[in-house]
């Protein structure tokens, strides 16, 4: 489906996603024509998805990060559906995954500060439906966050 | 740090969700002109608000069919160097996501791999054979939503 020349593409643009197609081009030796119509196609097949600007949240004030792990009460049929819906309406909320493994949903939260983050807690995520238990993991550090893929 | 007003927020939402698009056409769309617009967007460059741009690829449609979450700990504290681990947790090109954490684990691993025999040779081979490393929490990764966040 992909070939070299089309990875290449990718990692390059993985690497520096501000880069216009043209310079793209340029790094993988082939014409800016050529480069184009690659990276169309892989739009139209749905490989590359789009390119979103990165919000620093810590910039906007926001210096609290917490991940919570959390088991939900699987006897009730439409746990998942109702916990996730309801997530949804939390603004803090930046992600939401589900997972096969000892956690069920985790959510990525963060707050301006622990007083901020206590209030959210209490009032928007302890009172979430269905939850059997919550871990907090409090983020330290952001070590490597490009989230690319090894092509 | 910077106050934001209902425009600076729609221009960061609508940048999150694409942030090809030209001063002109955002600005036509929340009825300011294309300078106007321009300015606070090197505005929100300036703050660090807006800091630089992620390509979005389909990792399943490029065969990348499993992602893992792995919370892991170190076995000797203090003895290991959290330094030389992040290094060498960073070097590996399958670690999409790297978090030092306070809580039940040390560290937040996102680890994409083609399928699960694929993800079972970066666990044994890359992963368990890092400076340090001790215990071990392997999530696989379901479905995944990333929302607007507190700019809605």
């Amino acid at each position: 489906m992909l070939d070299d020349v089309d990875r290449r593409l990718l990692r390059h643009w993985q690497s520096d996603a501000s880069l216009s197609p043209a310079e793209l081009a340029e790094r993988v030796g082939i014409t800016s024509g050529k480069a184009a119509r690659r990276l169309t196609r892989m739009q139209e097949i749905g490989v590359i998805e789009g390119i979103s600007a990165v919000i620093d949240w810590a910039a906007l004030g926001y210096a609290v990060e917490v991940s919570l792990r959390i088991t939900l009460d699987k006897t009730q049929a439409r746990a998942f559906d109702d916990f996730i819906e309801a997530a949804r309406a939390v603004p803090e909320v930046t992600e939401i995954q589900t997972f096969l493994g000892r956690v069920d949903v985790r959510l990525n939260i963060i707050a301006r500060d622990m007083p901020h983050y206590q209030d959210i807690y209490r009032r928007r995520v302890l009172t979430l439906p269905h939850i059997a238990d919550i871990e907090a993991l409090m983020q330290i550090a952001q070590i490597k966050d490009e989230e690319a893929l090894p092509l | 740090m910077i106050d934001l007003d209902d425009l600076d927020r729609a221009l960061l939402r609508a940048l999150a969700r694409d942030a090809t698009q030209s001063a002109g056409s955002l600005g036509r769309r929340l009825g300011l002109s294309q300078p106007a617009t321009w300015r606070r967007i090197r505005k929100l460059e300036t703050a660090g608000i807006l800091r630089g741009r992620r390509l979005r690829l389909n990792a399943e449609k490029l065969g990348f069919g499993v992602t893992v979450f792995l919370g892991v700990k170190l076995a000797t504290k203090g003895r290991v160097s959290l330094e030389d681990f992040e290094r060498a947790v960073s070097a590996i090109p399958e670690v999409q996501r790297v978090e030092h954490i306070l809580g039940l684990y040390d560290y937040r691993l996102r680890v994409v791999a083609r399928d699960l025999p694929d993800f079972e040779r970066v666990l044994r081979r890359r992963i368990m054979t890092l400076p340090g490393v001790g215990e071990v929490e392997a999530n696989v990764l379901l479905s995944e939503e990333r929302r607007a966040g507190p700019i809605a």
